[in-house]
């Protein structure tokens, strides 16, 4: 008998990084899925870019850093898929692409890999692409068009460096006149016309390619926090301090300010709150910090979205989250069994 | 799920639930055949070592005196068989090192009768007596800690207890050997309670027994006495439900201060296997002879619990629960706290409370592909003391040893292994913090 000497402890849950990784992704899955339904061949095919591009920098960066393939870690393939469901269906997909190397090389490869990161990679990348592209990344597409599964939107197969395709003067030719252009969030502060909860639940909204669904988000995160996938806490946190703040304005001035009902399923909030926030190299680990770190995320959406300059607030709150979570941890170091009251 | 504000069963708040495979559970406990030879280390015990009193060549009687205890922190060694010592001298022991043993060569024939006993009334015994009279029993704490039960039942003037808690968590997977003691011992078990209350001056005792041993806590409900002074408790089956901090809390909901004693808020803990053990061998006034242990893992074909004699090497045993070819680890205790051993040929000695022999498919995390701390904060959740395992888990990897003990609380930490089988990315912390304790411990003494 030959004999292994090991430290204790000798069992493990078997629930290691790949597992959980992979288990995200296929959580992703449905969301994606009523992406293609929605958009058609440009909402697949920037997925599938974006994912691709993603899974192509980590590789390479693996390669000039001498490591060992970490693709099947499925941690790249996470940022992947987050990042293309935040972009606009109609988004092209040569800028996915750049999207998809900036939030590998920028946002995760640059601070060494898994784990390391600061920021929430997937968000580095939209933060980019935002930047460098304005006008694509405010240009959205609207949903079930006639042809979607036979063509392309005409700006998702723009050339690299040239100007996109006008898309006002092809939803004019696909017979869709009533698609005005513009989110609910962006109707709502410039026009202050307020969508119908309803068509927010269902998806018949002008948004990104994977937030159109609040109900749909909201299931797909319920079944991680339920198998202890995600912590529970964080979008608790976030959604909570977010309705909460928003109740508050609304109470205050019903005419100016939108019901907390919008202000919770509009924009990128849902996918924010349990895919973005909830990433766990970026977020807190100690019980009062995940807390503060939720509030801080909820808050600072409203307060960008009603005073910002943006119409938007989800990305800009979570990266500015991101950046406190280490310290929020400093400060927040739980009592200890048997330690004195009111010290860490 | 249960939600954080639920009422639940008595327990602490974290930890894990792992695989129990208690399955030997309900299997009674049997006798092992005696070994040719015993090796008995003269310290199976923490203090000073016992002082052989045989020569070589001599012949001992089971249950006779072969090694006196060196003043109070010390301990009797009792010969587990009947036989001539063969040899005096260093032998390999369980921990790697090499120690003072005797070793016996059993005489097959004799029927191993305990010869060697001085009946005596405990009841009628003072409080020193009965100190002394455990002291020549030779038992040290049998749940693994190893320290002599008369010192700690000698409870200082100047603290005074009001609860004895008695251990019958047994959180460890695997191990079922106290289950088994509390099913058919019980009689033991309450008299053991009753002789350590007194020694000790406790006016009551709780014991604690996780709600996955229904038979032990119905064998021992059955036998309580009328007066109230022993109570027992369900408690919920969750690891590290057995410690003695974790334990303390989830029974009577005090915290044991940092850095100080049970004793310190009026409680002292003692396993039920040391208890049934102190029951059972101080009226007879017999000494520590042999032990009940658990032998299982899926390396082993017969697992069960079985009375084995001190000194037993474990080749023998294992030999005689038929150890599979596929075994590749053996352990001593359970899985989560105990230690590998690098050689077969080293003795059970009062201490082992479990042999596991475990296969491949059990290996654990170190022999998988570790990846970075994702910060997930698994072990933040699990972590028993509230420390921050994934913090002290870089640091360590930095080698900042001092600042993990100065902010972190390192020495708090009891090395229970909640931290490092949840960790998702195989980070061996409970090794890292073992190397920390240490090196900081070498640095403080040069």
């Amino acid at each position: 008998m030959t004999i292994e000497l090991r430290t204790s402890p000798h069992q493990h849950s078997g629930r290691d990084v790949p597992v959980i990784m992979r288990n995200v992704v296929l959580s992703l899955l449905p969301i994606c899925g009523f992406s293609v339904w929605q958009y058609g061949l440009s909402a697949a095919a920037l997925i599938l870019v974006v994912t691709v591009s993603c899974l192509a920098a980590e590789r390479i960066s693996n390669q000039i850093r001498g490591m060992e393939n970490s693709l099947a870690d499925w941690s790249a393939a996470i940022t992947g898929v987050l990042l293309a469901l935040t972009l606009p269906p109609a988004f092209p997909l040569w800028m996915g692409a750049v999207a998809g190397f900036a939030a590998i090389w920028l946002g995760k490869s640059l601070f060494g890999g898994l784990g390391q990161n600061p920021f929430n990679p997937a968000l580095v990348g939209r933060a980019f692409v935002q930047a460098a592209f304005p006008t694509s990344i405010s240009t959205w597409a609207p949903a079930f068009g006639p042809g979607r599964f036979t063509d392309f939107i005409p700006s998702s197969l723009a050339m690299p460096f040239m100007s996109p395709p006008d898309i006002a003067s092809w939803v004019k030719q696909q017979g869709m006149d009533a698609f005005t252009g513009a989110t609910p969030l962006a109707r709502w502060k410039f026009e202050n016309v307020s969508a119908s909860s309803m068509d927010f639940l269902t998806g018949q909204v002008t948004a990104s390619a994977g937030e159109t669904s609040a109900i749909l988000i909201l299931l797909c995160g319920l079944y991680l926090a339920a198998r202890k996938f995600l912590d529970w806490r964080i979008p608790v946190a976030v959604l909570g301090s977010a309705m909460l703040l928003a109740w508050a304005f609304h109470f205050a001035q019903p005419e100016r300010y939108p019901t907390p009902t919008f202000v919770l399923l509009s924009g990128g909030l849902m996918l924010g709150a349990w895919y973005m926030a909830t990433d766990m190299a970026t977020s807190p680990i100690t019980p009062r910090g995940i807390w503060l770190y939720g509030a801080l995320i909820g808050i600072l959406t409203v307060v960008i979205r009603y005073f910002g300059g943006l119409t938007e607030g989800v990305m800009y709150a979570i990266l500015i989250a991101n950046a406190t979570a280490s310290l929020l941890d400093q400060f927040n170091q739980p009592r200890i069994l048997g330690g004195k009251r009111g010290k860490s | 799920m249960r939600l954080p504000f639920q009422k639940r069963a008595a327990t602490f708040h974290h930890g894990i639930h792992p695989a129990y495979h208690k399955e030997t559970g309900s299997l009674p406990i049997r006798r092992l055949p005696f070994a040719p030879r015993l090796i008995v280390p003269l310290s199976q015990h923490i203090g000073k070592p016992a002082v052989c009193c045989v020569s070589v060549g001599q012949e001992v009687v089971r249950g006779e005196v072969i090694a006196t205890a060196d003043g109070f922190v010390s301990l009797p060694v009792h010969a587990p068989a009947t036989g001539v010592v063969e040899a005096i001298g260093v032998m390999p022991a369980a921990n790697g090192k090499m120690v003072d043993s005797i070793t016996i060569r059993v005489y097959q024939a004799d029927g191993q009768e305990v010869q060697v006993r001085s009946p005596r009334d405990v009841d009628a015994l003072d409080r020193q007596q009965l100190l002394a009279a455990i002291q020549e029993t030779g038992i040290s704490g049998l749940g693994g800690a190893t320290f002599p039960a008369h010192v700690k039942l000698n409870v200082p003037p100047e603290s005074v207890i009001d609860t004895m808690i008695v251990n019958g968590a047994e959180c460890e997977p695997f191990l079922t050997c106290d289950h088994r003691i509390m099913v058919e011992r019980t009689q033991d078990l309450l008299r053991g309670i009753r002789y350590a209350m007194k020694a000790s001056g406790a006016p009551r005792a709780v014991i604690g027994v996780e709600d996955n041993k229904p038979d032990a806590i119905a064998a021992i409900q059955a036998a309580l006495p009328a007066d109230g002074s022993i109570t027992v408790k369900a408690m919920e089956t969750k690891y590290p439900q057995g410690a003695e901090e974790t334990l303390i809390y989830a029974l009577l909901g005090r915290e044991v201060p940092a850095g100080q004693r049970p004793a310190a808020i009026g409680v002292l803990m003692n396993n039920v296997m040391t208890l049934a053990y102190l029951g059972r061998l101080l009226p007879s006034g017999e000494g520590m002879v042999e032990r009940v242990l658990t032998v299982a893992g899926p390396g082993v074909e017969r697992p069960g619990n079985y009375i084995v004699p001190i000194g037993t090497p474990l080749r023998f045993l294992l030999d005689h629960v038929g150890a599979r070819s596929s075994a590749r680890e053996v352990i001593l205790g359970g899985p989560m706290m105990g230690m590998t051993i690098s050689s077969l040929d080293v003795p059970v000695t009062k201490g082992t409370s479990g042999v596991l022999a475990f296969g491949k498919l059990q290996l654990p995390a170190q022999a998988q592909r570790t990846y970075a701390c994702i910060k997930c904060g698994e072990c933040v959740k699990v972590c028993p003391k509230f420390l921050n395992p994934s913090q002290m888990g870089l640091l360590a990897a930095k080698r900042e040893y001092a600042l993990m003990a100065e902010r972190y609380n390192l020495d708090r930490c009891f090395e229970c292994g909640c931290c490092s089988y949840v960790c998702p990315s195989h980070i061996p912390l409970v090794q890292q913090f073992r190397v920390a304790k240490a090196v900081n411990r070498e640095k403080a003494t040069a």
